[in-house]
């Protein structure tokens, strides 16, 4: 907060991210800050100023060296034929991006993304708020249900796995003989196994399915907290006015989680642009089969580290880039929405 | 809720000057792209030779040798071919490096100016021939050639060795590869359950159907397989059988790109075998196994044949029961047109070695090269490691395994009926799109002709592709 203080009579605005309340914390942030302007001089402000660029110094230069050059540079090499192992690669302008164009791998890569951009966020929350609300205020007396911490802790536990590890789990599970753990039962009943990874129509779901699974559990904790911070009374009050747990999940849940699934849906969708482990430890040919499993980070693992075509990789990276900056800013934007004050 | 310290405005803000920034931090530092100067090699360290030291390597200069820590582990190295060396050179100090990440690993030494001397490039993560050779990184071995043998100073390295090993290693007319196990494919069986239950090695592609068809009604297990999550291995039979069919001509055409390399009339037949033998002779479930487990199940006996390697003995010696005999016999004739004669098998050599031209030491590798190649060196790895090397004769008065042995003697029977392709190792991309439409012709999902289309289209793309390097056998 001190930080915040400092800032505030340059700009005059408090920073909160919808317009409702604003008016409010305007009025109560101003006195605050204008008794603390007349009381400290200029001269200890610069040196305030000093303190804190002293210590924002060293991470900001780290971060320069290590995360901004390095990105920055992907941009110059996407412009360059490297094959990884030059010391001087060619310089071949736009070529990289107009190739890019005609690469139907790379769009049905890009098709697949932008499917779990849509599916992975609506199917995580969908489950994680029905969760969540079983857990928290489903139950009969207006608690959790029945057994209710025993699940919280279930629910994480895919969280702690290794994305390698639920992976090579997941393989065994979906195992097309008898040794699967979920074709075993069709065998025994004498069905025809489902190639739930070698089925082109059914691995790419097959894939989603193990992300939703691996992702659910962080959200349900995310939500229990954020239902947790929504007040009893609230909930008696509608109660007593004869609203069900239907009611009470969209007419007071909902409303008053929404900043939370806000960020839960922001994370989902950069989770959904990044999705790369799973496939390529899972799925045959690292993306198969046929392509109908491959997204935008393995096709460019694929084409840098086995192709050993940088150029063209950063070239992808490039256009993920701004694949992931332009959901970003749609994201803010769309989900805007009148903040509930309580 | 304070949980939004920042407003969305400044958070645009900032990105935007980000944005700026970028640039000029980029001129910062030089972390990601290669150090610049352009390929300058450092004038090769020579000794005088003598009869004891042809090369004329520098009598104490150290150098590295770095190998790939994979299916044959770098014990070898260590315990074979580095002592070998030292016996001989004994002022030389060796660096043994051992690594599963060729490539992450040896990668930044490489654009940065400092590659070690001797590299085992193999394995997963290996780097890529065709990037190497196109920036001269690779050291010319033509001297290692003409040099005399380690064990006889009469008779030429040259002369000692395969000569497909020296024509695989050659890229753009210079020999600069050495390809050093000797691998050979063909159909692998259990003697056991072969003697158990009367069935014949078959010898033309109507008996191999009606093996097939027995064992398939016999109930026994299921008569066929292959890796199908890694389709390589049916594609490699597919293209076997073409060149079986059409000659080696099929196959150079398409290493060659030529057009309508895929298009040709043996290898649509090769294809149309095969997709058979998918559609009704298959383990269930084939496609979504991968290698380790439909050999595994080969070694349960519950499918009697799958295409494989020469080192499949080796890679399942801890799964295989008492007594399974590993057996392999060649693709049958598919009728008494073929261009090739019964006996025909795919043998190629594998697992590159190569010395880095701009490293500091580059003689000293090439000597190491040298005392790989002799009887002993040679000789122990096979004994060692159940692989045949492309040194001839030089498992000859060692104890072999059954397996390696039915592949020794595959190999003897076919002398010069051999064929091989290396599309594989010059464009990744291709045999991808091979492998990804050879699954699905094993599946039913594409007809024949439509899988030729495929890999015809891809092969076209590599074709007009200029950034591509092409190569010609």
């Amino acid at each position: 907060m001190p930080e915040r203080d400092a800032r505030e009579p340059v700009t005059g605005r408090t920073p909160v991210l919808a317009g409702a309340g604003e008016k409010g914390r305007n009025a109560m942030a101003r006195p605050a800050a204008g008794g603390r302007r007349s009381a400290a001089p200029r001269r200890i402000d610069a040196a305030r100023a000093r303190f804190i660029a002293g210590f924002l110094a060293a991470p900001v230069l780290l971060y320069a060296v290590y995360v901004i050059a390095p990105y920055a540079q992907a941009f110059s090499i996407a412009l360059t034929d490297w094959r990884g192992v030059s010391a001087s690669p060619r310089f071949v302008g736009l070529e990289n991006f107009r190739r890019l164009a005609g690469d139907s791998v790379f769009w049905t890569a890009v098709g697949h993304n932008a499917l779990l951009l849509v599916l992975l966020p609506l199917l995580t929350i969908a489950i994680a708020l029905s969760f969540a609300f079983l857990l928290n205020a489903g139950g009969a007396n207006g608690g959790g249900v029945a057994g209710s911490r025993f699940y919280r802790v279930v629910f994480f536990f895919p969280q702690v796995l290794a994305v390698a590890i639920v992976a090579v789990l997941f393989q065994q599970v979906f195992r097309p003989d008898g040794s699967g753990m979920l074709n075993a039962p069709l065998i025994a009943l004498g069905l025809e196994p489902v190639g739930f990874l070698s089925d082109p129509g059914v691995a790419f779901w097959s894939i989603l399915g193990v992300l939703v699974w691996q992702a659910v559990g962080f959200y349900v904790v995310l939500f229990s907290a954020g239902m947790a911070s929504i007040p009893r009374e609230m909930y008696e009050a509608a109660r007593i006015d004869g609203a069900g747990p239907g009611r009470l999940f969209f007419r007071i849940t909902l409303p008053l989680l929404w900043d939370t699934v806000q960020v839960g849906w922001i994370y989902l969708g950069i989770a959904a642009l990044d999705v790369f482990a799973v496939v390529w430890v899972m799925t045959p040919e690292r993306g198969g089969p046929d392509h109908s499993t491959t997204v935008m980070a393995a096709e460019i693992y694929r084409n840098a580290f086995q192709y050993f075509r940088f150029g063209y990789a950063s070239a992808m990276g490039v256009v993920l880039f701004f694949f992931t900056v332009a959901f970003a800013a749609a994201a803010l934007r769309l989900s805007r929405r009148e903040r509930v004050e309580y | 809720m304070a949980r939004n310290p920042v407003t969305r405005r400044e958070l645009l803000r900032s990105a935007a000057l980000a944005g700026l920034l970028l640039p000029a931090a980029g001129a910062l530092s030089a972390c990601a792209t290669p150090a610049g100067g352009g390929p300058s090699s450092a004038p090769m360290a020579t000794g005088p030779t003598s009869a004891a030291n042809p090369l004329g390597i520098p009598a104490d200069k150290p150098f590295e040798v770095v190998i790939f820590d994979g299916g044959y582990g770098d014990a070898y190295a260590r315990q074979i071919h580095e002592p070998l060396f030292t016996g001989r050179h004994p002022g030389v100090q060796i660096k043994h490096t051992a690594t599963k990440e060729i490539a992450k690993t040896l990668q930044p030494r490489f654009a940065g100016g400092d590659p070690p001397e001797f590299v085992n490039n193999s394995g997963d993560n290996s780097m890529d021939f065709g990037a190497l050779a196109q920036d001269g990184q690779l050291q010319d071995l033509g001297e290692l050639l003409d040099a005399p043998s380690w064990d006889d100073p009469a008779v030429k390295v040259r002369d000692t060795i395969l000569p497909a090993a020296i024509e695989l290693g050659t890229y753009d007319g210079t020999y600069c590869v050495l390809e050093y196990a000797s691998t050979v494919w063909g159909i692998w069986y259990s003697q056991k359950l072969f003697d158990d239950n009367g069935w014949q090695v078959p010898k033309t592609w109507d008996e191999f159907t009606a093996l097939c068809e027995t064992i398939k009604k016999s109930g026994r297990c299921a008569p066929f397989t292959y890796a199908g999550k890694h389709p390589f291995y049916i594609y490699e039979t597919i293209l076997t059988l073409a060149a079986k069919i059409g000659g080696v001509d099929v196959l150079k055409n398409i290493d060659n790109l030529a057009e309508g390399a895929w298009k040709a009339g043996p290898l649509t037949q090769a294809a149309e075998a095969f997709a058979e033998i998918g559609a009704k002779y298959l383990l269930q479930g084939t496609q979504g196994l991968d290698h380790i487990q439909t050999q595994t199940v080969h070694n349960k006996y519950q499918v009697a044949m799958l295409p494989c390697g020469s080192w499949l003995e080796n890679e399942q010696k801890d799964s295989t029961p008492d007594g399974f005999g590993y057996a392999m016999f060649p693709l049958p004739s598919f009728s008494g047109s073929d261009a090739l004669p019964y006996g025909t098998v795919h043998s190629r050599p594998g697992e590159e070695y190569f010395v880095a031209a701009r490293s500091a030491n580059p003689r000293a590798a090439m000597e190491y090269m040298r005392a790989m190649l002799s009887k002993e060196g040679a000789g122990r790895f096979s004994e060692t490691l159940s692989t045949l090397t492309v040194v001839k004769g030089a498992a000859e008065g060692r104890t072999l395994t059954p397996g390696l042995r039915a592949a020794a003697t595959a190999l003897k029977n076919a002398g010069t009926n051999t064929t091989y392709f290396r599309f594989r190792q010059w464009y990744q991309p291709l045999h991808d799109e091979v492998a990804a439409a050879t699954g699905q012709l094993m599946a039913g999902r594409l007809k024949p002709g439509e899988w030729a289309d495929r890999c015809q289209k891809k092969a076209d793309e590599i074709r007009n592709d200029s950034s591509v390097k092409k190569f010609t056998r």
